[in-house]
């Protein structure tokens, strides 16, 4: 059975204060939902997105053919996250480029785009977004609250920031925090796009342009990360794209594996906002719970009452399962409900979006247990 | 685990509403049966993914994690009962497990397989490896590397400064208190750090 999914938005008057100490006044949030509220609204499952993803997390488009959402294998009727029993909402971030307000909208100050004068948005202001997006559907509380990447952050942020809105929490390739490799991943990135010529200081929208070459490298680089070594070498070795024999030049693509690259580099820079990234990076690294607490998570974790379903993928270099047991260690320090899958899966961080049976398995069986708590 | 009468022999040993760690949970039946019938809380360790799978499908919490990487995750004395049930025997690291077990409970009950029930001992005394309903694998290819003795677990934990508040064997669904060593199919003890 296919889903369809239809985009909505919702705009919000009240200013929203921002960690920053800026506020952002008169925003829209977009987002959709799938499955239907029950009578007494405790099914709801709110499922936040990672760096380049949206509120379009499962379904099609009517009458677009490869529409799905980016979670379609999760989310859907009959699904892990069985939209027949549970009435799930994706919402895109505040600062998005896909519906959200963001950098590419008017600043209500100047009348033009905001460019890089958005504020740095954080994960903590993206869940007080989404909180009063709940409100305005009428949500208290939430049966859970799921996410992979950055997308965990934000649920494990929802379980701090709202811990009796959130029943369970499902978080997903994640961690407490960045380190510093990834941090300089990032920062490599948004390097590559502020240096391009194109990108004007962020006010690009006005001339008319858009820094691709730095969004390419930027993709690049990010795409490297999310996947394993093994992967890549089963996918591409050292296959070369023309023929057998090398070409001894330094300028043109010779190895499968570099064409891969520009193809997706190429990809992303056509649909995806320069200042957006920059600020989703930074959300990145700024996000890390146990910073208020003198960097003990343990500490942080005590006000969260949810329980909470961990899993992470062996070959994740970026979030590694070190990174997934040090949340785990400091909800059993908290005495709270926890269960931890480790899953021996080849594809390294992209694993958590990709259709693994033990993963979809174990995230199936938790949310039965979920079901099993409110009456359909 | 499979086999009841020592499951209910276990549960019976761990006092009411403990919180309890399952080493090597298994299909998590046991904690299941604690929580259900004793209202204890805890977490299972398990490496399969199936055990694993089966644990969440049964709503008993567990921690996917090789126990041979150790026990950081758990603080000193984090627990009231730390559970081995036919765990040691797989353990690379039986010993290290064992002190672990008794740093991070207060209370540690082990069960394993005695080797020197006297089936086994017949066995071998004919010159073969016993293969049993207790120990069903061939020797070349059995997952039980640490095969002991009801009476060398009663050295390990002297060595260990172990004292054992109760030790019997299992046989047949009942306790064996008289010649354990030789009449029991399963070695249990009760222990904390002396």
């Amino acid at each position: 059975m296919t889903l369809n999914a239809v985009p909505q938005s919702m705009h919000f008057d009240a200013p929203l204060a921002l960690q920053s100490g800026a506020s952002m006044a008169g925003y829209d949030l977009a987002y959709e939902t799938y499955g239907r509220l029950n009578a007494d609204r405790s099914n709801a499952v709110l499922v936040c997105h990672a760096l380049n993803a949206s509120h379009h997390v499962a379904g099609v488009y009517e009458g677009q053919p490869g529409s799905e959402g980016w979670w379609d294998t999760m989310i859907g009727p009959g699904k892990p996250l069985d939209t027949e029993r549970f009435f799930v909402i994706g919402v895109n971030n505040l600062g998005s480029c896909f519906g959200s307000t963001g950098p590419m909208h008017a600043n209500p100050a100047t009348g033009r785009p905001w460019g890089a004068d958005f504020p740095v948005v954080t994960v903590e202001d993206w869940v007080d977004a989404q909180a009063r997006l709940l409100d305005a559907l009428g949500i208290a509380s939430l049966a859970a609250v799921m996410g992979g990447s950055l997308g965990g952050m934000q649920a494990l942020s929802w379980t701090l920031q709202y811990p009796r809105r959130v029943r369970h929490a499902a978080v997903i390739a994640s961690a407490p925090n960045l380190t510093a490799e990834n941090i300089a991943f990032n920062e490599v990135a948004r390097r590559a796009i502020v240096t391009d010529p194109d990108f004007h200081g962020g006010h690009f929208y006005r001339h008319g342009v858009v820094p691709k070459r730095g969004l390419r490298i930027a993709r690049m680089i990010g795409h490297i990360t999310y996947l394993s070594d093994d992967v890549m070498n089963e996918k591409f070795g050292r296959q070369l794209r023309d023929g057998i024999d090398l070409r001894y030049t330094t300028q043109d693509i010779e190895f499968q594996i570099e064409s891969y690259l520009r193809y997706q580099g190429d990809k992303f820079s056509e649909y995806f906002d320069a200042n957006t990234y920059l600020l989703i990076t930074r959300a990145l690294d700024y996000f890390d719970p146990a910073r208020a607490h003198g960097g003990s998570l343990a500490k942080a974790l005590a006000t969260a009452t949810a329980d909470f379903l961990l899993v992470s993928f062996t070959t994740d270099w970026r979030f590694p399962p070190a990174r997934s047991r040090e949340i785990a260690k400091a909800l059993l320090d908290n005495r709270r409900r926890v269960s931890y899958a480790e899953i021996d899966a080849p594809h390294g961080h992209d694993a958590f979006l990709l259709e693994d049976a033990r993963y979809l398995a174990v995230v199936r069986a938790y949310f039965d247990r979920i079901a099993a708590e409110f009456s359909a | 685990m499979s086999d009841r009468p020592l499951m209910q022999t276990i549960a019976r040993m761990v006092p009411p509403g403990s919180r309890v760690l399952d080493l090597g949970c298994g299909d998590g039946a046991l904690l299941h049966l604690l929580q259900r019938e004793r209202g204890c809380s805890g977490y299972g360790v398990e490496i399969a993914d199936a055990n694993v799978l089966a644990c969440v499908r049964r709503g008993v919490d567990v921690i996917q994690l090789n126990l041979e990487e150790g026990l950081a995750m758990f603080d000193d004395d984090s627990f009231d009962v730390v559970l081995q049930i036919d765990t040691l025997q797989h353990l690379r690291n039986a010993e290290t497990m064992l002190r672990e077990t008794a740093r991070v409970g207060k209370v540690g009950i082990v069960a394993f397989p005695n080797f020197a029930h006297w089936p086994n001992r017949l066995a071998v005394a004919r010159g073969r490896m016993p293969v049993t309903k207790r120990l069903p694998y061939q020797w070349y290819d059995t997952p039980n590397i640490r095969v002991g003795t009801y009476k060398d677990f009663e050295v390990l934990a002297t060595r260990n400064r172990l004292s054992l508040l109760d030790a019997f064997g299992m046989q047949e669904g009942r306790e064996v208190r008289l010649l354990p060593n030789l009449r029991a199919g399963t070695a249990v003890f009760r222990f904390e750090r002396g």
